[in-house]
């Protein structure tokens, strides 16, 4: 085995090149368990750990652009205005894990489990990728993820970021598992509001081969604002009923197998209760003049 | 491959497998068996080090990645032939068993002081939610963070 060491994107995209079946390291968090354990016996690896480029993030014409070896302790750090971020930030691993892992390594991993994945469904994010011979290119999230542990790219490409459209409004990101640290969620939620274009997007992680979107939620519950003239006005409240409805349409949206984690059965009784609770909190966000 | 580190302010190398951790590199290539390996899988905080300032589990950082970087170890937490007051603290306060996860401890619970000095009961159980424990039950952990702010950080 041999680890390569490139101090620039160049640099990374060069080897990258030159040695496609090389595997990319960043925090580490998930390869080197396998490394540990004997399951993972790459010919070559590329350590993105000093490639300055991509440890960075900046908002620029309407867009949030965040690099692939951004860790989620600088998320938490930098990123304060972007909660449902945030809050999936600090929801991974534990302080030592946050320090190293980063959100590139969950995009390259594409495990449904991935706590930022969810995030960047909700916020419709593009994830940006690129080669030497082919330069850059970008695809929606779902384009991207293609399957449990499959993406869309390519044997000479390296994941740059991630991209999305600035949203004005409330959101949140959830998670269930057995204690607060070192969790591999069970089921997430992640649920943005969307002030400008009058819609409230859904994400479910854990629940499905790759991340999923509660769509007819979505609409539903977007559709019963308009009619109650909600969001011209905040303060107009939504019926019990359309919450609990909207938690139906959400539990009817994930895919859940029975695993060690949980079984199906609880973890689409999971999505529906994060649902509802995440569309409380966003409509009593609404309220605060924050938003308005 | 041969790493190069800054370990505890001195250059060390040695010959490694280059899949080998960071943790391995410092176990078994330079003779610092204070960072425990346990789990292999960053649960349980054991090998904790700091490379470049920043907390990290040794068994997740590629040997390869501290190459020519800065790495502080639970030897290094303190110059002198005396305990570290955080460590005074754990000896005191009992939060030592087996004491197979304390290096793990002291150098997270060095690291929260670094960084806040009088951290709220909430905060310490959230920088030390990466380190497990089997013996003490983790109040004796949370006496000694107390005792060692009371010291290191001065009065409030």
């Amino acid at each position: 085995m041999e680890v390569l060491l490139p101090h620039s994107l160049d640099e990374a995209l060069a080897m990258k090149a030159e040695r496609p079946e090389a595997t990319p390291i960043a925090g580490g968090t998930d390869l080197m368990v396998d490394l540990n354990f004997g399951r993972l016996r790459p010919v070559a690896m590329i350590d993105l750990g000093h490639v300055g480029e991509l440890a960075s993030w900046r908002q620029e014409n309407g867009h949030v652009s965040l690099g692939a070896g951004l860790t989620y302790a600088t998320i938490v750090r930098e990123m304060p205005e972007f909660k449902p971020l945030v809050q999936a930030s600090r929801s991974v691993g534990s302080p030592q894990i946050r320090n190293r892992g980063t959100v590139g390594g969950n995009l390259g991993t594409a495990s449904p489990a991935g706590d930022a994945l969810p995030v960047l469904a909700a916020y419709d994010a593009d994830v940006v990728v690129r080669s030497r011979a082919r330069g850059e290119r970008s695809m929606p999230w779902d384009a991207f993820l293609t399957g449990p542990k499959k993406t869309a790219l390519a044997p000479d490409e390296l994941i740059i970021g991630a991209r999305w459209p600035l949203r004005r409004g409330p959101g949140s990101f959830s998670k269930i598992g057995t204690r607060n640290a070192m969790v591999i969620s069970v089921a997430s939620v992640c649920l943005a509001v969307d002030e400008e274009n009058d819609r409230v997007k859904v994400a479910l992680g854990s629940v499905g081969p790759t991340i999923l979107r509660a769509t007819e939620a979505e609409q539903q519950v977007a559709a019963a604002m308009a009619s109650a003239g909600a969001w011209q006005d905040p303060s107009i409240a939504i019926p019990d009923q359309v919450i609990d409805e909207f938690g139906d349409l959400v539990m009817a949206a994930a895919k859940p197998l029975d695993d060690v984690r949980g079984t199906a059965a609880y973890r689409r009784h999971s999505c529906r209760v994060l649902a509802r609770r995440a569309l409380r909190w966003a409509l009593n966000e609404r309220r605060l003049p924050a938003w308005l | 491959m041969v790493v190069r580190v800054k370990v505890n302010d001195e250059w060390r190398e040695a010959e490694t497998w280059p899949g080998s951790s960071l943790l391995t590199f410092l176990r078994d290539r330079l003779g610092l068996y204070g960072s425990k390996n346990a789990c292999e899988q960053g649960e349980c905080g054991s090998c904790s080090v700091w490379l470049d300032g920043t907390l990290v589990c040794s068994c997740l950082v590629l040997a390869a990645q501290a190459h020519e970087r800065e790495v502080r170890t639970v030897e290094g937490v303190t110059a002198s032939d005396r305990l570290h007051p955080i460590q005074e603290a754990f000896v005191e306060a009992g939060a030592v068993q087996c004491g197979f996860c304390t290096p793990g401890f002291v150098v997270a619970v060095a690291d929260l002081l670094q960084k806040d000095p009088h951290p709220s009961p909430a905060t310490v159980r959230e920088a030390l939610s990466g380190n497990l424990c089997r013996c003490t039950g983790y109040q004796k952990i949370l006496d000694a963070v107390s005792l060692a702010a009371a010291r290191v950080g001065g009065g409030t």
